[in-house]
């Protein structure tokens, strides 16, 4: 076990846990937020998908160790009033099934537009690739983002 | 699939009640809608309210959604009815999730794309009937005539002008008896304002800002997380075990063997294994890595994919049992002219539902036993904990959180029952989870299909005799020894349901025995039936030189009700009787002529761009799909286009329909292109998502347009019909793009060009 502060959607967070303890974890079971999902634990599926300096990560797959000053933010805090421009395209388009994908895919998609504001079709398909929605809601996902895309821009 | 039976009883005063007041004021009626034979048994007060709708003072309407949401959006479209039938603001509407209780609330079983099929008249009378009450106590405050007044919008107006809000209402209309059954008004579909209408689901703006709850979410005070090592192989044990390392992994508060059940499982059983109970996630997880465990592999150590299937394809050599036969296949098969003899093989398929199973289980201060848990059928959670638990079901509490998904999966009740058992065993507040690995090795897999065909042509290029041999494991093989080759229960997932008119046909299925859990995955066995029979119809018409689509039409035949309980013995329409819910050929030639049509079907593409069509019913819903896909890339497998044409009967919210559909054409793409299940010494070979490999965004059907049928037909789900006419229609797209036969999926891309 060791003590830790880390930064989660702008507030200082102080832990203790063991230092292999993936991020995922953390926010789950030690900060209660519980809105990033656990979906394979090996960086395969995205589900816990959150964003470390603004760049999405893997939550299950970064230790707690590796953070230091990183800034995390979480689907939780993506905006305070679900008025950014990924939630706004995701409510107009209606986008989830189960939802249970949809907090990491979000967290890609809104990744991939701070880097990128214009995206090519193949440019989302490749930066959302990593993210499994087993409910196949891909098409809707590709639309909000185009959606989302043209509103920034 | 479970077959339960649904019988919507004719509403008379003892099924519908009002019970209750919500708040100071107002009223909450109940609907009593009875099931299935088997709860008449279990429950004799089958006659209790189970859809329940509440309006109070301040206008608020309640409706509780008492079946499992997981996607298909049903916490959305049941309310939906009750709210137009009522004349309620959808906006005033709140929805609420019911506990697991069949005697309140009926069958909560929600698979088997049944919810909207069995719930819709109901929905609509409950609503009918709130309405009627709020206009005999707007009749009865103004001292007019019923008929005079009218509810419109969430208020009440006379023929004078004057109105009052159905919250002004509530308390009069609570003092109200229930009126007659023969009183009651239903809409006509020209006056529908929400049915057949388009509508955001309720969970919207939850999911997107995180706030949702599902079963891997629950949480209590003083919860302990487990995780469980299960055998590799289902059905072995633990020979021995060493748990120093285990415990010595901080956070881990005890580890110790579970016994489980020895092969065939069942559906509900434990499968026992060794348990951790840790503080937390990380901990248990780390303690179960560090577990040494001796297993006892059993019966099932001698599955081998490859060696069952080559053993399988032998006894295609030999006579089956028949399931349908009319005419002397065997004579015509040996007489001159073209036959066609084909295999065509489906591999075992995993759910992999995004959230992986997840339950939390306790036992509060009285000693009932409280579940919060993903479940499609709290009811079957509830009659395992009982008997496996030894306790009064009356004492256990299930409560339904979202689902991350089912497809089947979490219509087993067995992850329930570890938590509700380890609850019980260590005394503890217990949330129990899978991880990927635990689902994917643990699945209760879908059926792999092996299909032989012979089909023989004449000199006159008609098709004279359909043979065909199924070597598929049963489902029933899970929890019966006996059961070991598939009969026509389960075959009549569109194999002897085949709808064409050919004078000599045989369908005979062989031993295969079920060596795994293999249980029932989003369309089940229709899955493979439809894979091999579409791409022999292909086949067929490549042989006959005809086009695709005038083909399916010639082997379809005339317009007719195919009376297949007749034709088959323990024939099964999907639970419903076949004078309620036909076979219609005339609705699928409909659906195929549909697609032809809005696909444009045979137009000209350039080369390595083609299309495939096939038409197929499940779950009484009728389905043609046509593909377009894209080759021209060499190593690449794009879908540009797929076109379906559906009917459903009458729809409910048509959005929600098409995203059944874009979500089932890639809930197929995955079957058709990526995953398979295999088994090596009785154990699946695949653990996670990297090589149990699922459709991903690079993968999905760039445009999946759907054309839905008006029909004024009674509706029928929409959850797994997209799934079965997907992957031959791709296979047959990919024949006419690049001359190579699909026969065996996933589909080897790297091969296709070699
Ligand atoms: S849970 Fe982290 S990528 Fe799947
Ligand atoms: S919405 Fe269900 S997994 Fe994506």
């Amino acid at each position: 076990m060791a003590a830790y502060t880390i930064n989660v959607n702008g507030e200082d967070q102080k832990v203790e846990v063991d230092p292999d303890t993936p991020i995922l974890w953390v926010l789950r079971d030690h900060l209660q937020m519980i809105g990033t999902k656990f979906g394979c634990g090996i960086a395969q599926c995205g589900a816990c998908t959150i964003h470390a300096n603004g760049n999405a990560i893997r939550s299950c797959s970064l230790p707690i160790s590796a953070v230091g000053d990183m800034k995390l933010t979480t689907i939780e805090g993506l905006s305070k009033e679900k008025d950014h421009p990924i939630q706004e395209a995701w409510l107009a388009h209606d986008v989830p099934q189960c939802g249970y994908c949809q907090a990491g895919q979000m967290m890609s998609a809104a990744a991939l537009l701070n880097r990128n504001p214009s995206p090519t079709d193949e440019e989302i398909s490749s930066a959302m690739n990593g993210n499994i929605c087993r409910c196949g809601t891909y098409i809707r996902i590709h639309a909000a983002i185009k959606t989302a895309s043209q509103k920034l821009s | 699939m479970k077959k339960e039976i649904p019988i919507i009883s004719k509403i008379d005063r003892r099924s519908f009640l009002k019970i209750g007041t919500v708040g100071s004021a107002g009223i909450l009626l109940g609907l009593g809608v009875r099931c299935t034979p088997s709860e008449k048994i279990l429950d004799p007060a089958w006659f209790e309210p189970n859809v329940f709708v509440g309006l109070n003072e301040k206008g608020e309407v309640t409706i509780i959604a008492h079946r499992s949401e997981m996607g298909q959006a049903v916490r959305t479209s049941l309310p939906t009815i009750v709210a137009d039938e009522m004349e309620a603001d959808w906006s005033k509407v709140k929805v609420k999730q019911s506990v697991g209780d069949e005697k309140k609330y009926g069958n909560q079983n929600t698979d088997g794309s049944f919810t909207i099929r069995m719930f819709y008249e109901p929905m609509r009378k409950v609503g009918a009937t709130a309405k009627l009450m709020l206009e005999q106590a707007a009749a009865k405050t103004w001292g007019v005539n019923v008929s005079e007044c009218k509810a419109k919008n969430h208020k009440v107006s006379h023929s004078s002008g004057k109105s009052l809000t159905f919250g002004e209402l509530a308390q009069a209309a609570s003092e109200l008896p229930v009126p007659d059954e023969s009183l009651i008004k239903l809409k006509k579909q020209s006056e529908f304002k929400y049915i057949g209408k388009n509508q955001k689901i309720v969970d919207l703006a939850d999911i997107v800002t995180g706030n949702t709850v599902y079963g891997m979410d629950a949480k209590i005070d003083g919860m302990k997380i487990a995780m469980i090592s299960r055998c590799p192989v289902a059905g072995g044990k633990v020979k021995s075990f060493d748990k120093s390392e285990a415990e010595k992994v901080p956070g881990v508060l005890k580890v110790y063997q579970m016994e489980g059940v020895s092969f065939p499982t069942g559906f509900d059983k434990v499968l026992g294994g060794i348990v951790v109970v840790a503080e937390n996630t990380w901990a248990a997880i780390k303690g179960r890595e560090a577990l040494k465990i001796d297993w006892e592999y059993g019966i099932n150590r001698d599955y081998n994919t490859d060696s069952y299937n080559a053993n399988l394809l032998k006894a295609s050599n030999s006579n089956g049992t028949i399931l349908r036969e009319n005419g002397e296949v065997k004579k015509v098969l040996n007489k001159k002219g073209k036959v066609l003899d084909e295999v065509y093989t489906v591999p075992h398929l995993a759910h992999a539902q995004m959230e992986p199973p997840a339950a939390l289980a306790y036992f509060d201060e009285t000693g009932k036993c409280q579940i919060q848990a993903p479940t499609q059928n709290p009811r079957w959670v509830r009659d395992a904990i009982a008997s496996q638990l030894e306790m009064d079901r009356e004492n256990v509490i299930v409560n339904i959180t979202l689902l991350g998904g089912g497809f089947g999966r979490k219509s087993k009740p067995d992850f329930v029952v570890e938590a509700a058992k380890i609850a019980k065993e260590t005394g503890e507040k217990i949330k129990l989870i899978w991880t990927r690995e635990d689902d994917i090795q643990h699945d209760f897999v879908n059926a792999s299909g092996m299909h032989r065909i012979k089909v023989a042509i004449d000199e006159n290029n008609k098709v004279t005799a359909w043979n065909q041999h199924g070597m598929i494991p049963s489902i029933g093989g899970t929890a019966n020894p006996a059961a070991k080759q598939v009969g026509a229960g389960e075959m009549s997932q569109g194999m002897v349901d085949m709808p064409f008119d050919i004078p000599n046909l045989c369908l005979e299925t062989h031993e295969a025995p079920t060596k795994t859990r293999v249980g029932w995955l989003r369309s089940v066995h229709n899955i493979h039936n439809a894979f091999a029979i579409h791409t022999m119809v292909d086949e067929i018409a490549e042989a006959r030189g005809m086009d695709k689509v005038q083909n399916y039409l010639d082997l379809i035949g005339g317009d007719r009700i195919i009376p297949f309980d007749k034709m088959v013995t323990g024939f099964s329409n999907y639970g419903e009787d076949l004078a309620n819910y036909p076979w219609d050929t005339a609705r699928l030639k409909n659906v195929l002529k549909m697609v032809a049509e809005k696909a444009n079907y045979g137009k000209s593409l350039p080369t390595g761009k083609a299309q495939g069509v096939t038409v197929h019913r499940s779950f009484l819903t009728y389905v043609a799909c046509v593909i377009e896909v894209d080759l021209t890339e060499k190593g690449k497998i794009r879908i540009p286009e797929v076109h379906y044409a559906v009917d459903c009967g009458r729809v409910v919210n048509p959005d929600r329909v098409i995203s059944q559909f874009e979500g089932g054409a890639n809930f197929a793409a995955s079957g058709a292109l990526r995953s398979a299940i295999t088994f090596k010494d009785g154990a699946v070979e695949q653990s996670n998502f990297h090589d149990y490999q699922v459709a991903r965004m690079t993968d999905s059907p760039e445009k999946v347009f759907v054309h839905l049928v008006e029909s004024d037909e009674k509706p029928t789900g929409v959850g797994e019909p997209p799934v079965p006419p997907f992957a031959p229609a791709l296979g047959n797209a990919i024949f006419a793009a690049l001359g190579k036969r699909i026969r065996a999926l996933p589909i080897e891309a790297d091969k296709l060009w070699a």
